[in-house]
């Protein structure tokens, strides 16, 4: 294949020549200015890989951000809603970060390198909004997206792989550690962390590298079911795990066009996050306060097991099918649930004091005509899947 | 001291035995399973007879076990996942291969590679075989109607039998035609069913397998396109006809059930073969096991075939002679074997391309029709096939717990093998030389197969019919032929989980709508009995 890439309208990742020779479909998806692999085979056998196996997904499309300076905890402390006051060298933590309005900017994983050194991976570009929010700090904030070549190992048998790839004694690495690996002379970032909700990590390199560990990888997961895995599979596994996407079941600040679509963390299942004890003040925390306090917090996100197995994609949610009370951002039939579930926006008392009588109109496609269909639904734990193994320690070696 | 009453009594742990009382006790009843074995899972088991190697002894792949079951006993929760085949390959003698994919444009692909024909009348067969699929599906968690009788109930049941053949709504409306097409699949042969689609042999040799496996038919015998039917009705997820892999083998299908079972308030106790009903007062009223003990309960459930449950644990003083003479006659024919093989590596077969997906699935050597009824031709004379038809998988290179990494086990399902052979019956020796025909016969397409042998386990219909306690060891615990299917399985008159006798019910698969790991029977039954207890169930789907 011999493209100008001069002239190609998204970039490539360090993975292109492997990936790209991978995908037997030639399915591609846009991700953040790259092309990544939409489906490599089937998307059902790459599903299957994160549940059964171990997937391999490029990641590198992820914004990343190095935070360095000597009041570079402080800033991200002041920066994110949740206390990362305690954090410690080489842990990852999940995190949420608003504007002063009390609004999500996005979601994403800051990694602690160590008490002067970070890095955020997040899903928007956030360059600018760190640099303004660090007005004072006197930090060093750089991109480094195109810096690193980023891997997703996930799956039961991930820790093996990864074992056999030389990465020795991962499996006393608990959830939301990294680890520093020195493999064939080059050296690998690994976390354990992940967008799947089964046992999984998260690989690091310098792009010089990317080829090499890939080829790694895939030789060292030869008898463990190791596959690569697409945007599609990617999709169905998050879903099932309850992890929320920006711009899909809710809109970045950075984003929103409508400023009525801006969302507070009360209002996307985020709240957990919101440490509003937190000693020192934080972007945002006057709004989630007064949120708090007022009870003025509008929508809820939440999970829904609906009747049927037709996919409730893009659904409107009523109440007594009638009053229209909210909307499906993601939907899916569960393999491994059997469940016909979806992540949804309701407009509160709906899906926190009201649980009963909601209803889902899905329009089932069915040869050029929508067969509709009002489906019954239960709200439940967003989480709809998380198997023991996940948080297991030592992790579960094949 | 009184002995303790159950509200239901199961007998057998397989696995429509563990669905019917995983659906009562999650009704709230009181429910005591008794399994003879000394492990639970009867026909979908899991057993490391070799240290290192799990194997799928008897049922080795999962297709027809119905979504509604595992979404409503929750099987994720207790470790049930199940992973799709990548393909299928029938592997032959000049060399080359015939495979299909889990792609559909993969397979197409590769058929025209034998005929562009053949290719494009695939898409054409699986429309129609897809259509059938359709009608069926509704009637699988159905209890057939009584068409005999004037209740309201059994008349509803028959017009909604009969809307699901007419299928008026769900089709979009079948003509006259599609009626009739119906009724020909229902009665014709494989080999005609084919002939009208396909034009080479080894699409139709490839496509007939799922025809034979588990029944005594041929593929020239009608009846025998309801059988494809039977095996093409399942699903992996929406993936209709599909067919996959338990992780950690069938086992793990079993396992969960009776994990359920237990956190639902249910007790199995293995190693306790029922030897009688207790019947008393025309009522059933309990069972005696083989070591004396008597347990009591208001509903006893048989999930044995029903010849066992009839034949053997019955008295046949409680039952009417002329009942008692259809159970006789009822067709529970054994026509297949096994082996189970643990493998110290990787098997090669030079047919298939290294790393086809085609080869990662269900592998067959069988080319035509004729060489398929010659082998059921050597059955009826009471020998095992001389060229088998055989369905052969290495799960472990799809699931990774079945052995280590590297190693691999090795499932073999035979077509055909007789339940009692001519020469006379079977024994050790004959035994031993039924599996190393089969090995011979696969180191014919694999060089390097015998070398990496480490132990293998022969299974002939004798041993399922004595350990497993299949009657004759017969898959589908009874022939999936037109007489013996819906309102006619098992016997005509009692095809709604009732036995003749008040409080002993039926849920195995000797019940509509019959065998396959589907669960169907159970999750039916257990319907059945709780509508008689006046119990709603919530939120289920059967």
């Amino acid at each position: 294949m011999n493209i100008d890439l001069t002239q190609a309208a998204l970039k490539f990742t360090p993975f292109h020549n492997r990936t790209s020779r991978a995908c037997r479909t030639n399915s591609w998806y846009r991700w953040s200015g790259y092309t990544v692999v939409a489906e490599y085979s089937t998307t059902e056998l790459e599903y299957t890989a994160t549940r059964n196996g171990t997937s391999v997904m490029d990641l590198t499309p992820m914004y990343k951000y190095e935070i360095k300076g000597e009041r570079a905890k402080e800033f991200i402390n002041y920066f994110v809603t949740r206390d990362l006051s305690e954090m410690k060298d080489n842990t990852v933590a999940y995190v949420i970060w608003c504007n002063e309005a009390g609004k999500v900017v996005d979601d994403g994983t800051v990694f602690c390198l160590n008490q002067n050194e970070f890095k955020i991976c997040c899903a928007v570009k956030m360059q600018t909004w760190l640099k303004d929010s660090a007005e004072g700090f006197d930090l060093d904030i750089n991109d480094v997206t195109d810096d690193i070549a980023a891997l997703s190992v996930q799956g039961p048998t991930s820790c093996s792989v990864l074992k056999n790839y030389g990465a020795t004694n991962l499996e006393s690495l608990k959830p939301f550690e990294s680890k520093d690996f020195t493999i064939d002379g080059y050296s690998v970032l690994i976390s354990r962390t992940g967008f799947t909700g089964d046992l999984g990590y998260e690989l690091w390199t310098n792009p010089e590298n990317a080829e090499k560990m890939w080829d790694s990888l895939m030789e060292s997961g030869k008898h463990l079911k190791i596959r690569p895995m697409g945007m599609h599979a990617l999709e169905m596994v998050r879903i099932e795990a309850g992890f929320i996407q920006t711009g899909t079941d809710f809109v970045s600040t950075e984003h929103a066009l409508r400023p009525v679509r801006m969302r507070s963390p009360y209002e996307i299942g985020m709240g957990w996050l919101v440490h509003l004890t937190k000693k020192d003040y934080f972007i945002g925390k006057r709004a989630l306060k007064a949120e708090k306090e007022n009870g003025t917090t509008e929508r809820v996100l939440v999970g829904l097991d609906i009747e049927g197995d037709k996919p409730a994609h893009g659904a409107v949610i009523y109440n007594k099918k009638k009053e229209d009370v909210g909307i499906v951002t993601a939907a899916l039939w569960s393999p491994t649930l059997k469940r016909n579930i979806a992540i949804a926006s309701l407009m509160r008392p709906y899906g926190t004091k009201i649980k009963d009588d909601i209803f889902v109109e899905i329009y089932h496609p069915e040869e050029l005509e929508y067969k509709k269909i009002w489906a019954t639904c239960k709200v439940v734990k967003r989480q709809f899947y998380s198997p023991e193994r996940r948080n297991m320690v030592p992790a579960e070696v094949y | 001291m009184t002995k303790k009453i159950y509200d239901a009594i199961v007998v057998g742990a397989g696995h429509n035995g563990l669905t019917a009382a995983s659906y009562m006790a999650k009704a709230g009843l009181d429910v005591l399973v008794l399994e003879k074995n000394d492990y639970i899972g009867g026909a979908a088991v899991s057993r490391e007879l070799f240290p290192g190697w799990k194997y799928s002894n008897c049922s080795y792949v999962c297709s027809l076990l119905r979504p509604e079951i595992m979404r409503d006993l929750e099987l994720y929760k207790y470790g049930l996942q199940i992973i799709p085949y990548e393909g299928s390959a029938t592997m032959m003698k000049n060399g080359d291969y015939y495979a299909h994919y889990h792609d559909h444009d993969m397979t197409v692909k590769s058929i025209s590679r034998h005929s562009k024909h053949d290719a494009e009348a695939y898409d054409r067969y699986s429309r129609d075989v897809m259509r059938q699929c359709k009608i069926i599906k509704p009637l699988l968690k159905m209890t057939p109607p009584d068409l005999t009788s004037f209740k309201p109930k059994d008349i509803l049941g028959a017009l909604e039998f009969a809307k699901h053949f007419a299928a008026k709504d769900e089709l979009g409306g079948l003509g006259e035609k599609e009626i009739y097409d119906t009724i020909r699949f229902y009665t014709m042969s494989i080999a005609d069913y084919l002939d009208e689609y396909f034009e080479t042999d080894i699409t139709k040799a490839h496509l007939a397998g799922s025809a034979i496996i588990g029944t005594a038919l041929g593929p020239c015998s009608p009846g025998s396109a309801y059988v494809l039917l039977h095996h093409y009705m399942g699903e992996v997820d929406g993936s209709i006809g599909s067919w996959g892999y338990a992780r950690g083998g069938m086992g793990s299908i079993t396992k969960a059930m009776g994990e359920c079972l237990k956190s639902h308030g249910g007790t199995i106790q293995a190693s306790s073969e029922v030897t009688n009903v207790i019947v008393k007062n025309g009522r059933a009223v309990g069972v005696a096991t083989l070591n004396g003990d008597e347990f009591y309960a208001k509903k006893v459930v048989s999930n044995l075939d029903v010849k066992r449950t009839f034949l053997k644990i019955t008295d046949e003083s409680d039952l009417q002679p002329d009942f008692v003479e259809r159970v006789k006659n009822f067709k529970i024919r054994g026509s297949s074997g096994k082996l189970n093989i643990a493998l110290e590596g990787l098997p090669t077969f030079p047919s298939i391309p290294k790393d086809d997906p085609g080869g990662n699935g269900d592998l067959h050597f069988t080319e035509t029709i004729e060489e398929m009824e010659g082998a059921y031709d050597d059955w009826k004379r009471g020998q095992w096939s001389k060229m088998p038809y055989v369905d052969m998988c290495l799960p472990s290179k799809s699931d990774p717990t079945m052995a280590a990494p590297g190693k691999h086990f090795m499932s073999v399902f035979i077509q055909y093998v007789p339940f009692e052979l001519a020469n006379g019956g079977w024994n050790e020796q004959r035994k031993q030389d039924f599996g190393n025909h089969i090995i011979n016969r696969i180191a014919e397409y694999s060089p390097d197969f015998k070398d990496l042998i480490a132990h293998y386990e022969v299974r002939t219909p004798k041993d399922i019919h004595d350990e497993v306690g299949l009657t004759e060891g017969n898959i589908f615990q009874g022939e999936l032929t037109m007489d013996q299917l819906m309102f006619n399985r098992p016997i005509t008159g009692y095809a709604q989980y009732r036995a003749p006798i008040k409080d002993l019910y039926m849920c195995s698969s000797s019940t509509h709508p019959g065998g396959g790991v589907m669960g169907a029977p159970g999750a039916n039954a257990a319907r059945e009995i709780l509508s008689d207890m006046n119990i709603k169930q919530k939120g289920n789907h059967y």
